[in-house]
């Protein structure tokens, strides 16, 4: 579990999180929303110990991400930024194997190949494994560092938009596989501007406000559209379309 | 594959070697030989050094058109010489024993240089342009005080510290040679030590700390390791700044590979390869008419512009 208590982040004089108490159950999917510049990322960050706040703490299976070291908190959870950079001439089977730096710390074991051929052939990486990561298109793209967050075998998977200018048909695509991965043992907490595609596929929501939690709690119960309207300040409808799939439609 | 490179690269290495070593060999060869052999030590330890320094400066700057020279490292070095020459006067300068002075030299440089790169990598490292423009300012800034201070100059001292401004392999000494060696190859040993975290590092700060990477105890290591390795080279022969960022560009040319395991030992190879190739030629075929220095700095810095021409930064 996530838990997280009186967690307050200030860039310069500027407050960004304010207060923050929640808590984020393990298994399934969490999507973090809410309104441009609400602190989705900034509060990601905090969770994943690379943002120091002014004040609070965070916890996440009961380890004090700020008092633990960098290696033992990759080992707890993997963060994928938005904008993930390379390096020149990486191949998509040696970004996959950085995933597994926390394990074997530049000297890697029979198990770290077997983990990152495993995650080549869950995100079906397999035939494009010694291709140019740059040379990728977007979706492929973002498939490699999610095999590579994947690799690295943690608990806990954060990530930060990871559907940013991405086209419907990789956007299910991720997802798909994103559900197929968590459950009990492994966790997702993601965030996400599409409601309708966190509508469909999260379990858990943590809305935010203007740097404070708006609400939290199961996806069912807290998205409503009354909720979402208010949290948007714009009218939003959940809707079922046939299939059983729910969308949000902007408008009354 | 690029192990092969790697192989084929110090074959290239061996034959310059050979070539420097024997080439118009008339006269006395024992005494000719110790002579081109303690030459041929420092041109190698000078060319490894520097390869060696700009490939792991520019993995924790993240940026392929940095060397440690460009933001202000040399600078640094004309200043505290036209220092000494103006605090001792130019007889006080030459009378000071070679290897102490040397040794002093080193240190001092070697504390300058974390002063300096601490400076810039404190803040900075994330905002390569800021980095960039803070080192060239701090630069232009040790050039002034430097140029300055050479006013206040008599002309035979000003000689001497226009002298040390260049670098050159004609005279050099053994103890200093010997001292050089040393430094030198703990420092290499150490690059291959953290080569496989240059690795991680090389994916930006934030992406190699969510991979466990202490990425700041990292940037000090890779700043020590850096500034030995440029002060005792610096100290030895006088500043080079472009043979780094030539010998790191062709070793990502011709190697291929992101692995610091081979991309250090390939920058250092080549570096060696570019001093001893072109050493032997202005010795042999030119008669000494010019230095080498400015060749090298004349070919770096063209490469250099043709970088910052083609592509982005990263």
């Amino acid at each position: 579990m996530i838990e997280i208590e009186n967690l307050s982040f200030r860039r310069g004089a500027v407050p960004i999180l304010l207060n923050i108490n929640l808590k984020v159950p393990n298994g399934g999917i969490a999507a973090i929303i809410g309104p441009n510049g609400a602190g989705k990322s900034t509060l990601l960050h905090c969770i994943a110990g690379l943002l120091t706040p002014a004040n609070g703490r965070v916890w996440v299976d009961s380890v004090d991400v700020y008092a633990v070291r960098e290696g033992e908190r990759a080992r707890l959870m993997a963060l994928l930024t938005q904008h993930a950079a390379t390096v020149p001439r990486l191949s998509v089977r040696d970004l996959v194997t950085f995933g597994r730096w926390p394990h074997h710390r530049g000297r890697p074991t029979r198990e770290d190949v077997y983990k990152v051929t495993k995650a080549l052939d869950v995100f079906e990486l397999k035939e494009m494994a010694s291709q140019d990561v740059e040379a990728l298109s977007g979706g492929q793209r973002q498939r490699a560092f999610l095999a590579m967050a994947y690799a690295q075998d943690t608990p806990w998977m954060m990530l930060d938009e990871p559907l940013a200018a991405l086209d419907p048909k990789y956007v299910r695509d991720i997802m798909d596989r994103l559900r197929a991965l968590s459950g009990p043992k492994r966790s997702v907490v993601m965030v996400l501007h599409d409601l309708s595609t966190a509508a469909r596929y999260a379990d858990w929501c943590v809305a935010l406000k203007a740097g404070r939690v708006f609400s939290s709690g199961s996806w069912e119960d807290t998205a409503t559209s009354e909720a979402l309207s208010e949290l948007y300040e714009t009218p939003l409808r959940l809707e079922t379309v046939s299939g059983g799939a729910p969308v949000v439609v902007a408008g009354d | 594959m690029a192990r092969q490179r790697l192989t084929l690269l110090t074959g290239l290495l061996a034959t310059f070697v050979t070539i420097y070593l024997l080439w118009n060999l008339r006269g006395p060869t024992g005494f000719i030989l110790s002579l081109r052999a303690e030459r041929l030590a420092a041109l190698i330890l000078v060319g490894a050094a520097s390869g060696t320094a700009t490939i792991i400066f520019q993995t924790i700057a993240n940026n392929r058109l940095l060397t440690p020279g460009i933001v202000g490292f040399d600078s640094l070095f004309v200043f505290l010489q036209t220092m000494l020459v103006l605090s001792l006067g130019g007889l006080g300068y030459t009378a000071l024993p070679d290897t102490p002075k040397f040794v002093a030299e080193t240190a001092c440089l070697v504390g300058a240089a974390m002063l300096l790169f601490g400076l810039l990598f404190r803040k900075g490292a994330e905002d390569v342009i800021r980095m960039i423009l803070t080192g060239v300012i701090l630069g232009v800034l040790l050039r002034g005080l430097a140029g300055f201070a050479q006013r206040l100059l008599d002309p035979s001292e000003f000689a001497i510290v226009q002298q040390a401004q260049f670098a050159s392999f004609n005279v050099i000494n053994d103890d200093q040679l010997t001292i050089a060696a040393i430094a030198v190859a703990l420092a290499l040993l150490a690059s291959l030590w953290i080569a496989p975290s240059l690795d991680v590092a090389a994916l930006g700060r934030t992406k190699a700390r969510t991979l466990g990477l202490a990425h700041d105890q990292l940037v000090l290591s890779a700043l020590a390791i850096i500034s030995v390795l440029i002060a005792v080279s610096t100290a030895l022969v006088g500043p080079i700044t472009f043979l780094g960022l030539l010998s790191a560009g062709l070793a990502h040319l011709v190697l291929r590979d992101h692995r610091h395991m081979v991309l250090i030992p390939a920058a250092a190879v080549i570096g060696a390869a570019i001093l001893v190739a072109g050493q032997a030629v202005f010795e042999r075929l030119l008669g000494l008419q010019s230095a080498l220095g400015v060749i090298v700095e004349f070919v770096g810095g063209l490469l250099f512009l043709l970088l910052v021409l083609r592509r982005p930064a990263r």
